[in-house]
């Protein structure tokens, strides 16, 4: 009796080890494919954001490096020139006529020249930015912290998310877009960036204004901005996702 | 917890007693009986693997395999390794690409610590394509960082928490400190298990009970340094976690040494899984696979004889 329950206990652990090997090499493919699996890997996102957030006090500043740190060279990567007839203008006047609009959900939706946004108070933060490919680079930006805006229009309370819509579209004009939790934007360093190692933002690296989302990957950090929409749900903008790189299979959360 | 623990004691004492009440001569394995010796007490059946070692064992199975390969997939976003907080392109420690000869034909060059090897066929070029690792070892087998990553981050919970578990099992059963910990007896035979081992001669009788020193080094040395590290060191590299706890990047030397020493580490395990499914090939594949899976290892008592 035992000496069968051996027998059926390993026939079941054979089986298992079968299907996990083929599972690892020539199945991988197949469930890639398949609706439901990336549906389930992908929960480990909401796992992951979950934990990161339950570590990290919430003000926990990313590392600040000193001069000296500063990458010689800050790789410029995904859309280095947004190519449109808008954006073209505005490089010719030099930005001049560049606002940034707070809308959505607030109290007094509001608009801001570049001039005047550099006329408020600023922060300068050397910090590290991690692509999601893998490096890192060292840049010294200075720029609006995003909590001061809100302060002055005031987010309603069911504004869960901003939406950062950008200048940019992709070769199939698909409009590049990110968002955050409210919440982060009143963390101390995510800033809207205007100035990179002292100099204006070039066009490469997001002229006129970028975001600095200091403890997330690369990809969050949306270039040329333009407006700023408080929302309640993701849903309905863009892919629905919550970003450009969203859309195409990157998670939200990009604590890692 | 404290109820895991419990249970998970509960296996091992069971383990145990059944250790104890293993008459050798009542062994019912069909190889017993294939051995020339007559005696009975020549063969020993021994409980070698309790309940929960196994099950992380075969766990690991696919979780190490899918994680390396995804792993290898993210790494091929970028395929160069650094030291320090940043990655200056011009500072690699190794750098894995496609590279245009004179003649137009495309070569895969891998340069290590500033010496290039031509690795065309699987690194940086393979299958008519540019890519640092060839497609049959990553997870998707095209070029896909979003998909690599929700393999990666998904497992390796899966990972961590089978970690978790077993290092709480090995702990409370005292597998980690009896049976992984080398004694002093060990550390003083050194010397004749590396010779043994070079020989390829191997431990029987009531020596191949217990692991060997250097089985021993392996074992705890993948189990509470390689794991652990793999693990701190993927934590180092994620921006959130760093902000909670900048040691980590003061423990490793910076995000881009966290991502080489994570690379490292990686390649520890191959290692390992290469020489571990070796020695389990070399010294008894079906014993020792019937072990991993029931538990039960026998043991060849040689000029044991009952001349009666």
């Amino acid at each position: 009796m035992k000496h069968e329950r051996a027998i059926e206990r390993r026939r079941f652990l054979k089986g298992t080890l079968g299907a996990a090997s083929l599972v690892a090499l020539s199945g991988c493919d197949n469930l890639t494919q398949s609706s439901w699996f990336p549906a389930s890997l992908s929960k480990a996102e909401r796992w992951t954001e979950a934990a990161q957030r339950a570590v990290t006090p919430r003000d926990a500043l990313a590392k600040e490096y000193g001069a000296a740190d500063i990458s010689t060279i800050f790789p410029a990567n995904g859309n280095t020139d947004p190519g449109t007839k808008e954006y073209a203008q505005h490089v010719t006047q030099n930005f001049s006529e560049w606002t940034l609009e707070v809308v959505g959900l607030v109290q007094t939706p509001r608009s801001w020249s570049l001039a005047t946004l550099k006329e408020l108070p600023s922060r300068t933060q050397i910090t590290r930015h991690d692509c999601v490919e893998g490096w890192s680079a060292i840049g010294k930006w200075t720029g609006i912290p995003v909590g001061d805006l809100l302060h002055h229009v005031e987010p309603l309370p069911n504004a869960c998310y901003a939406v950062f819509h950008c200048a940019d579209v992709d070769d199939e004009g698909i409009a590049y877009y990110e968002s955050m939790a409210t919440a982060d934007c009143y963390h101390p360093q995510t800033i809207l960036a205007y100035e990179l190692n002292g100099a204006p933002l070039d066009i490469p690296h997001g002229a006129p204004l970028r975001l600095r989302f200091e403890r997330q990957l690369g990809y969050k950090q949306a270039k040329y901005v333009m407006k700023i929409e408080l929302v309640e749900s993701l849903v309905g903008i863009g892919g629905g996702k919550g970003g450009y790189w969203e859309d195409q299979g990157y998670e939200w959360y990009a604590g890692i | 917890m404290a109820e895991l623990v419990q249970s998970m004691d509960a296996a091992f004492r069971r383990g145990k007693e059944s250790e104890l009440s293993a008459d050798p001569s009542a062994s019912d394995m069909p190889r017993a009986s294939d051995h020339r010796v007559s005696s009975p007490s020549a063969i020993e059946r021994v409980y070698r693997h309790r309940l929960p070692v196994r099950i992380s064992h075969w766990l690991n199975v696919p979780f190490l395999i899918i994680l390396i390969m995804s792993g290898l997939q993210i790494f091929n976003a970028h395929p160069a390794l650094y030291w320090g907080d940043r990655s200056d392109r011009d500072r690699s420690l190794l750098s894995i690409r496609p590279v245009q000869t004179a003649g137009g034909e495309i070569k895969g060059l891998t340069t290590i610590l500033g010496h290039p090897f031509d690795t065309t066929g699987v690194l940086g070029y393979s299958g008519g394509m540019r890519r640092a690792f060839p497609a049959w070892a990553t997870i998707p087998s095209a070029r896909w960082l979003a998909m690599g990553r929700q393999w990666h981050l998904f497992f390796a919970w899966l990972f961590v928490i089978n970690g978790l578990v077993f290092t709480a099992y090995a702990l409370a059963s005292r597998h980690a400190t009896s049976d992984l910990v080398p004694t002093k007896k060990d550390w003083r035979g050194i010397g004749k298990s590396v010779r043994d081992h070079l020989l390829l001669r191997h431990p029987a009788g009531d020596e191949a009970k217990r692991y060997n020193v250097l089985q021993k080094l392996a074992y705890a040395g993948v189990l509470f340094i390689v794991a652990p590290l793999i693990v701190l060191t993927g934590l180092a590299m994620s921006p959130m976690i760093d902000t909670a706890f900048p040691w980590l990047l003061t423990v490793f030397g910076g995000r881009q040494a966290a991502r080489t020493i994570h690379f490292i580490a990686c390649f520890s395990f191959v290692g390992f899984i290469l020489i571990h499914v070796i020695q389990v090939i070399l010294t008894g594949f079906f014993n020792n696979i019937r072990s991993m899976v029931t538990g039960w290892f026998l043991v060849k008592h040689q000029g044991v004889t009952h001349e009666t």
